[in-house]
């Protein structure tokens, strides 16, 4: 079986955002790029795939040459092969798909893996775009997965409890916290990773649909309030969350 | 010049930062309390490849340059330098002087499993009466036909009596001819019968890793337990300590990187006058100290590593790479502590046991005074 697993090059979470001089992108100064964190969900659920049924993990990144770090990862973990989809310029999250797409029509994969988003625009539709354009099955927000032949068992979380979907594949899945624990990439895969190849070729460009427009931090919290520490001050703290904070 | 790491290094830095922020910290505090060994996170390091990094694949190991070692050794003690010791110690002192110096048997029969983490070898050198002064050793071996009979004490040897130690290469003076003495290194497996290794407790410092006294009475070994010449010893000490450096700088770089980072993070949650005390120029200026201190001991020591793997002589330079390292683990984690004020004084606060673990670091391995002593020979003194 082909798996395709879709990963992207992100900023650390434990990072400093500092918006560019353009108002327009984060200023990359001093910023570490590391493989999406639900990306890494994505990539041990592919591997576990193949683990189960047998097969060939592909990794597929659309971006600028930097993204080889992140696939040269996911390749230490275990991955197969890697694909980079060359594109240095902004792309928004209907062109990424765009792109993933053609690329995994062309690997005919019968399944693919995505993280539910990724941690920098947070857009989190690729993954369900992909799988739009391509005429597969979804489940996104996956929480568990269970293979048997085409069929596909998977549970999703929805507010405050979970789906259970059947769907059979081809399919796109879109991997949530909770899927799975993702594997270390062990010292000796990531020596291991550097005689993998990963093939480069230029992502299939289309206009962008969404223009960014301005970026900025959002205002400093309102520092909190406190009423009184013992039980006297609970009529008060009752008439300011039904009055001000409106909230009960 | 290019200061950039490899894709390697740098995936190599990322994997070991993860396992020790997600599976070294929330156990490092308890096993310090404990003063406690852990066979099991030794053997997961053992799974991640940690061990015999830089040995080549042949017998078991990650073929690796020194860098990345020494980064992984760097990231070890940036959370807890108890586990960044094991590491070290079996890496430096175990492992390195049988793969540099052993015979291809020796080689094939102990590395593959020294490699995996299954097991754990030390490197006996130290005495009760010979410390920096290692010529004045007293642990003998004599040629009894064709064995080695072993003599002798010796003490504070890492991972010598952990449940998973399997051996040790022993100095030994295997001939004095009036004061003139000739050393020479011989394996010894921890199961020989008049070998003991005893725990040392009571540890100000590393208390999650292991810390041996080891007695030789008697201790009987067939011949071909000579690791290199007769009378090769001291090269072979002094060759595994230029090595050993280079982890021991890392130590010092990653406790200090650690102790850094647990005072920038508290100095910006903690208020005082009304605002966190990094907006004080007081606080935010040590910081800027610490900060360039320890860049200046990465790239001392990351030079030093360069020049170990591209063949040139880095003895001075790892010298003055431990010297640096460690002194300003002390001085950070030192700062570190007043930045947190009474709270680091708590064993609640990690940065306690930072402030505790960098005290061997100007100690072990050849004293600060012993690297000055071997840095002034070099610059001709």
């Amino acid at each position: 079986m082909k798996i395709v697993v879709c990963v992207s090059h992100v900023p650390d979470t434990a990072t400093k955002i500092v918006v560019g001089s353009d108002n327009k992108t984060i200023d990359a100064n001093g910023v570490t790029y590391v493989l999406n964190p639900y990306d890494e969900i994505a990539v041990e659920e592919a591997l576990k795939t193949k683990e189960a049924q047998g097969g060939d993990v592909v990794v597929v990144s659309v971006g600028p040459d930097n993204n080889k770090e992140s696939i040269r990862k996911a390749l230490a973990m275990g991955a197969d092969s890697g694909v980079l989809l060359k594109d240095d310029n902004y792309r928004d999250s209907v062109g990424v798909a765009k792109a993933l797409a053609e690329e995994i029509k062309a690997q005919d994969a019968q399944i693919v893996f995505f993280g539910k988003q990724s941690v920098d625009y947070d857009n989190s539709i690729v993954g369900q775009l992909t799988a739009e354009m391509l005429g597969y099955n979804c489940v996104s927000v996956a929480v568990d997965l269970k293979l048997d032949g085409e069929k596909i068992t998977a549970e999703r979380e929805i507010e405050g409890g979970r789906e259970v979907i059947e769907t059979s594949l081809p399919a796109v899945i879109t991997c949530q916290k909770g899927l799975n624990e993702p594997r270390y990439a062990a010292l000796k895969g990531i020596m291991a990773a550097k005689r993998k190849t990963i093939e480069e070729k230029d992502a299939a460009v289309s206009e962008n649909s969404v223009e960014i427009l301005e970026m900025k931090k959002p205002a400093p919290k309102e520092p909190g309030k406190i009423v009184g520490t013992d039980s006297s001050a609970v009529p008060e703290l009752v008439r300011l969350l039904k009055e001000e904070a409106k909230v009960i | 010049m290019d200061f950039n790491l490899s894709e390697v290094q740098n995936l190599i830095r990322q994997t070991v930062r993860d396992f020790a922020e997600n599976e070294i910290r929330p156990i490092a505090a308890k096993l310090d309390e404990e003063e406690k060994f852990s066979v099991e996170l030794t053997k997961r390091m053992g799974d991640l490849g940690l061990f015999g990094m830089h040995v080549s694949e042949e017998y078991g190991g990650g073929g690796m340059d020194i860098l990345s070692y020494v980064i992984a050794v760097e990231e070890l003690a940036r959370i807890d330098g108890s586990q960044a010791a094991t590491l070290a110690a079996h890496n430096s002192l175990g492992i390195g002087p049988l793969y540099y110096y052993g015979t291809e048997e020796q080689k094939h029969k102990y590395l593959p499993r020294l490699c995996t983490g299954e097991y754990l070898w030390s490197f006996g050198l130290t005495e009760p009466n010979a410390g920096s002064d290692s010529r004045g050793s007293k642990t003998t071996a004599v040629k009894d036909g064709n064995d080695w009979v072993i003599n002798g004490s010796k003490i504070f040897i890492t991972n010598g009596s952990a449940d998973i130690s399997l051996g040790c290469t022993v100095q030994a003076v295997s001939a004095d001819n009036g004061g003139d003495k000739k050393f020479t290194t011989i394996i010894v497996e921890n199961d020989t019968p008049g070998f003991t290794a005893k725990t040392m407790h009571g540890k100000l410092m590393w208390r999650g890793s292991n810390t041996s006294e080891l007695y030789f009475d008697n201790c009987r070994v067939p011949g071909e337990n000579l690791l290199g010449e007769i009378g090769e010893g001291s090269h072979i000490m002094l060759k595994t300590l230029d090595n050993g450096r280079l982890s021991i700088g890392a130590m010092g770089l990653g406790c200090a990187q650690g102790a850094y980072e647990l005072a920038l993070k508290y100095s910006k949650e903690r208020k005082q006058f009304g605002k966190p005390i990094s907006k004080f120029q007081a606080i935010a200026f040590k910081l800027a100290d610490m900060a360039t201190k320890i860049e200046l001991a990465r790239n001392l020591l990351y030079k030093a590593c360069w020049l170990c793997q591209t063949g040139q002589k880095f003895s001075k330079e790892a010298a003055m790479a431990k010297l640096y390292c460690s002194e300003i683990a002390k001085e950070v984690a030192d700062e570190a502590v007043q930045i947190h004020g009474g709270y680091g004084l708590m064993k609640e606060f990690e940065v306690e046991r930072f402030y505790r673990d960098q005290r061997l670091l100007q100690i072990g391995e050849g004293t600060s005074e012993i690297q000055k002593i071997v840095i002034s020979r070099h610059i001709g003194c």
